[in-house]
């Protein structure tokens, strides 16, 4: 169970984070969680977005170089120990981790956090083990 | 320094004359020994009978780049292999060099004509001179090397790099004359600076700067800093190498070895000669060599040639500092690119898009060539070590290719300016050189 998640390059120039912004806000899209890698000259912009497709049409459409990765959208328990408890499972198994960063919205007492897995099939069969750990994109919506 | 007075002061009419008998014997001796040659003045019409004056060199048919490389290695060298006693070679625009060959004679010239560029650049005998230039297959080093030699000056054969260690070198040996190129004396400042050494008071008093375009400012500025006079001096391992032209005492235009190498300027589009006076390409015919002799050979350099005497008593007719070229090669830190070799390994990377643009500055006083790629979908990843070394890749191939650093930064698509006809790839920041 994985969710999509958009990629976007982008100059590290001013204003482009804001050009990706108002080009989502324009197509009525929600932006719901975010994360920023950047190099002295680029930076690749992560989004997770209520509607997928739509986005990323209208990123294209405004000459954005935009691509699809999955990544897993998964439950962390809000308490000390919540996220070691989760990486021990990925670790044992030898699952590496590429990057990851937070989901803006919250189950009420758990966080979420996305990750970007390479195995990410291997990563979807060691966590199924506990239910409701991995959310779908019909669950990140009603969040 | 005048060095050769008989040589470098000689009448008008004793110099037409032995340009003359220098130019016919070149042309029967290309005619008979390089088949090439035969073919191309047959082709022309042209005998060696034809050249009864100097004026008739019109008649005979261009050489240019293209030709050195349907000839390569060695189809136009004039000589069997046992008279060549060296082999320098430049980068071409195919990635296969241009390749030169010289007898012993050749050499001589050569040891010749640089040491007439070092003592008008400054040097004498007791000139201890540091050869900055690269030694190796491109003729700088080599070149300085054996004019320094010839002159009688003692000579540094440090090549070019390790800064701190030029320094050194500079404040132990006493060396008077540096040579190298242009920018490179700018960078030799900088890092004397930073050492707690004041340029100024480096020992050396004259600079011999070449293998790069340079302009007025950026000399004023070299001989400020580093408080010495910077002459500009011109070749290409076509002609001979370095020892084509250099500046004298007036720094007012750099003479033309033109008992050696017989200048002309012609239109570069109708071909046609032009007047002294007249801005167009530099073509030189070799007047005394005899390994790799060339006729007519186009050296896409712009220049104007000035008859008028100079005040420093020399004869030989003098020519512009270089204006730019007729075509889009570059020259970086001395070496030779051509956008069409980036262009080829950027094709060679699955997925590059044929939009590239490269940006040349100076900065440090280094040249710095930066390629910038357009990242489409194929290029792409949500992962930026994967960017990263598809940078590293693409500067890694650069660099064996082109055997100089680059830069390479990834940019959003359809930010390269699209051009109608001929794409504009190069941004050239660097200074122009200044003139008329």
């Amino acid at each position: 169970m994985t969710i999509r998640q958009i990629s976007v390059f982008v100059e590290n120039k001013s204003g482009r984070l804001f050009d990706v912004a108002e080009t989502l806000g324009k197509a009525n899209i929600n932006i719901r969680a975010l994360s920023l890698a950047d190099t002295l000259d680029f930076g690749v912009i992560r989004l997770i977005v209520d509607d997928v497709a739509k986005a990323t049409d209208a990123l294209k459409v405004a000459g954005f170089t935009a691509s699809l990765t999955d990544v897993l959208a998964i439950r962390i328990a809000d308490v000390p120990g919540g996220l070691a408890g989760v990486l021990s499972v990925l670790t044992k198994k030898g699952i590496d981790i590429e990057y990851m960063y937070a989901f803006a919205g919250s189950t009420g007492k758990d966080a979420v956090m996305i990750f970007r897995i390479e195995k990410a099939a291997d990563a979807v069969k060691a966590l199924s083990d506990t239910k409701g750990l991995l959310l779908s994109d019909e669950e990140l919506r009603s969040l | 320094m005048i060095l050769d007075k008989k040589a470098e002061m000689m009448t008008e009419s004793a110099k037409k004359k032995l340009q003359l008998t220098r130019l016919k014997e070149t042309v029967a001796y290309c005619y008979d020994r390089v088949p090439y040659y035969k073919k191309k003045m047959d082709e022309a019409g042209v005998k060696p009978s034809h050249i009864k004056t100097l004026a008739d060199i019109a008649k005979l048919p261009f050489t240019t780049k293209d030709d050195l490389r349907d000839n390569y290695p060695f189809g136009l060298f004039a000589v069997p292999m046992k008279q060549i006693v060296r082999i320098h070679a430049s980068s071409g625009t195919t990635g296969k060099p241009t390749v030169v060959g010289y007898t012993k004679a050749d050499i001589g010239v050569l040891a010749e004509v640089m040491a007439r560029t070092l003592a008008a650049c400054g040097a004498t005998k007791s000139s201890v001179i540091q050869n900055a230039y690269g030694y190796g297959l491109f003729t700088g080093g080599l070149g300085i090397h054996y004019g320094a030699e010839r002159l009688g000056a003692a000579v540094i054969p440090v090549s070019v790099g390790n800064t701190p260690r030029q320094i050194m070198l500079m404040e132990d040996f006493r060396s008077d004359v540096l040579c190298c190129t242009p920018s490179y004396s700018l960078h030799i400042a900088e890092v004397a600076r930073e050492k707690g050494v004041d340029p100024s008071r480096l020992p050396i008093q004259f600079g011999v700067f070449g293998a790069e375009p340079w302009s007025d400012n950026m000399r004023k500025e070299i001989e400020e800093r580093l408080s010495i006079r910077a002459n500009d001096i011109y070749g290409l391992s076509e002609v001979i190498g370095p020892g084509v032209s250099s500046e004298c005492e007036m720094q007012d235009g750099l003479h033309i070895f033109d008992d050696h190498f017989y200048p002309e300027i012609i239109d570069p589009k109708t071909l046609t000669p032009l007047l002294h006076g007249e801005k167009g390409e530099l073509v030189f015919t070799s007047l005394t060599k005899q390994g790799f002799p060339v006729l007519r050979y186009r050296t896409k350099d712009i220049s104007i040639i000035n008859p008028s005497p100079c005040h420093c008593g020399r004869t030989h007719v003098r020519m512009k500092r270089i204006f730019g070229r007729t075509d889009d090669m570059l020259i970086i830190r001395g070496v030779n690119v051509f956008p069409s070799q980036i262009e080829s390994v950027l094709m060679n990377i699955e997925g590059a898009e044929p939009h590239y643009e490269i940006v040349v500055r100076r900065e440090e006083s280094l040249d710095e060539l930066e390629v910038r790629v357009e990242v489409n979908e194929k290029l792409f990843s949500d992962e930026v070590k994967m960017l990263e070394s598809l940078e590293k890749r693409i500067v890694a191939e650069m660099e064996s290719l082109l055997g100089i650093t680059v830069r390479v930064k990834l940019v959003e698509p359809k930010t390269i300016q699209r051009s109608e006809g001929k794409a504009t790839r190069v941004i050239d920041m660097r200074t122009k050189p200044t003139g008329a």
